[in-house]
């Protein structure tokens, strides 16, 4: 077996049994990120020498191969945002999700590529050029951790770090075939992601299974001081307390998440993976959650306005990239700003910007936030009667590259069964669920009460050991880059 | 309703952006599209709903007074664009 078909948690364990060393796991990584690049352009930096795990006995996970997303502050190493301006920006300090990992042994073999401030549904906003799908180099992983996406399905490391907003990491894990997660919010410090849209972002795994996103996440939840958003509640022993048996659960199916614009194949896989969970004894029944026509406008409102703030930060002064040819402070920051800035990013700061003016505040943003609350109370209202939801992630597979930037608003409405997760604040997770008739990737997402991190993690669990679409690998992957 | 170019320098203006000529009319365009969508909350009465603007009802986290170390002014001065060692370099804005 070669090393990139280990697990996560497995190849910590022959890590620790002596089986490979930590210098084989890094050497099989390494040679698999140098080969598999010039293809998918997963990464924005490859580390020239990753440091090892200091202690072995750290964590499960010590000594695996792993990458962060390029807004995850890295000390010393350059963090772009997958942004002009952000350009050579290098952090003097480590996110808290970083230090932790560190702590616990994790390798981090460099930045991966993302859509642009981590703006977009495709990875194709980067300035440093489109991630590409390593099932069909023709199309897009996803967004806007596609880079972290990509780079697990191609066996280039053994999981990564993303940050999910309203969609972030489950649509391009579904993508890309590979297991994604986005814990509740407030259970992974926010310390050092540069914020999109504060009160959705959220840092999660990407990985091969959920028993791996269980394994991550004991590492990484738990209070932190420096995160005022960060919840006070119980972290740690996910990975122990996963059991596999969903007997006696009652799984809810909104009905508006499986009618019109659902693809046709996708609505068939989801459906066949609740029948594998009542399969294995769980209630599952549909049910009516009409405010799902509602969260889309409500979310790209709330996370623009919030963006539109969290980038002004952005100025050409403190840090980054500065443009030249300025007579008066307010030329440096507009120069800067609009060279600095791709289209999207662009699109977005104007529109949150609008939607936070004077004389449209009431209209759009207030209302919003009286959408916001009614979701969240829907929401509310379904775990009163369900443990679980299951969805589809995306309406379709993954697209052409280039089919959905000409599109904004398109673009937009295929975040419809993710953002509702953001809005409430909900753990959601996505999985492997069977592969579409040009051989690509579908994705079910299982959604949580707040909180209920351990349910989601644990239905996702009995549904991989009754069933391997999370084994399955892209097509063509060459062997040859493997150190074993 | 209509985006017009003239919304647009507005919005520009508070975003300190400024779009070149050429794409005015396009990002208009794009802008009113996506904000008509977005009128179909208008679909949804809220009429007696409180706005929320946080999930969780965390509020007035509050920490001790203590001095924490952060970063040095080598090292934060080290990414700027323009400083002279101790401060960041900005055209004049003060006459």
């Amino acid at each position: 077996m070669e090393l990139y078909e280990l697990s996560a948690l497995e190849l910590g364990k022959q890590i620790r049994a002596g089986v490979v060393t930590q210098d084989e796991a890094i050497a099989a990584s390494a040679a698999r990120i140098a080969a598999a690049q010039p293809d998918n352009n997963a990464f924005v930096t490859v580390a020239d020498a990753p440091a090892p795990a200091a202690a072995l006995d750290a964590s499960p996970l010590a000594g695996v191969p792993m990458a962060y997303k390029d807004n995850i502050c890295t000390r010393g190493v350059r963090t772009t945002c997958a942004s002009k301006i952000l350009g050579d920006f290098a952090p003097c300090y480590d996110a808290t999700v970083a230090q932790r990992l560190s702590a616990a042994g994790a390798v981090s073999m460099g930045k991966l590529n993302m859509d642009e401030f981590a703006m977009g549904s495709t990875s194709e906003t980067s300035f440093y050029g489109p991630v590409r799908n390593p099932w069909d180099l023709t199309r897009a992983p996803g967004g806007s951790s596609g880079g972290a996406a990509a780079a697990v399905a191609a066996g280039e490391v053994w999981y990564a770090i993303g940050s999910d907003t309203g969609g972030s990491i489950r649509q391009p894990a579904a993508y890309c075939g590979v297991t994604g997660m986005k814990p509740t919010y407030g259970t992974v410090s926010r310390y050092g992601l540069i914020a999109y849209a504060s009160s959705l972002d959220q840092m999660g795994p990407i990985a091969r299974s959920a028993a791996d996103c269980a394994a991550v996440l004991d590492l990484i939840q738990g209070k932190d001081p420096r995160d005022g958003t960060s919840l006070d509640a119980p972290a740690g022993r996910l990975l122990s307390s996963l059991t596999g048996n969903v007997r006696g659960r009652k799984i809810g199916l909104p009905v508006d998440c499986f009618g019109e614009g659902l693809d046709s194949e996708v609505r068939a896989a989801v459906l066949a993976a609740a029948d594998v969970l009542r399969a294995q004894g769980a209630v599952v029944e549909e049910f009516a959650l009409p405010v799902m026509a509602y969260v889309v406008p409500a979310y790209y409102i709330i996370a623009c306005a919030e963006a539109s703030s969290n980038l002004s930060r952005f100025d050409g002064v403190k840090y980054g990239w500065r443009a030249e040819g300025y007579e008066d402070l307010g030329e440096l920051y507009r120069k800067t700003r609009t060279e600095g800035f791709g289209a999207e990013v662009k699109r977005r700061i104007l529109l949150g910007t609008f939607v936070l003016s004077s004389g449209y505040y009431d209209a759009y943003y207030k209302k919003a936030l009286q959408v916001k609350a009614v979701i969240k109370g829907a929401f509310d209202e379904a775990f009163q009667r369900y443990d679980l939801l299951l969805t589809p992630v995306s309406p379709t597979t993954a697209p052409r590259l280039g089919e959905s930037l000409s599109d904004p608003l398109k673009m937009y409405l295929s975040d419809i069964y993710t953002v509702s997760v953001n809005l409430a604040g909900l753990p959601g997770l996505s999985m492997p669920c069977g592969l579409d008739s040009n051989g690509l990737p579908i994705g079910a997402q299982l959604i949580g009460p707040a909180l209920g991190d351990l349910a989601v993690l644990d239905a996702a669990h009995a549904y991989q050991q009754e069933t391997d679409w999370h084994k399955r690998r892209p097509g063509g992957m060459s062997k040859g880059g493997d150190a074993q | 309703m209509k985006i017009t170019e003239e919304l647009v320098d507005y919005v520009s203006e508070l975003s300190r952006l400024k779009l070149p000529e050429g794409e005015k009319a396009a990002m208009a365009a794009e802008l009113e599209q996506i904000v008509d969508y977005m009128d179909v909350l208008n679909g949804l009465d809220t009429a007696d709903v409180e706005p929320l603007s946080h999930v969780f009802p965390v509020k007035n986290v509050l920490r001790a007074d203590e001095v924490q170390p952060s970063c040095d002014r080598d090292a934060l001065l080290s990414g700027a664009p323009a400083s002279d060692g101790e401060a960041f370099l900005v055209p004049r804005a003060v006459e």
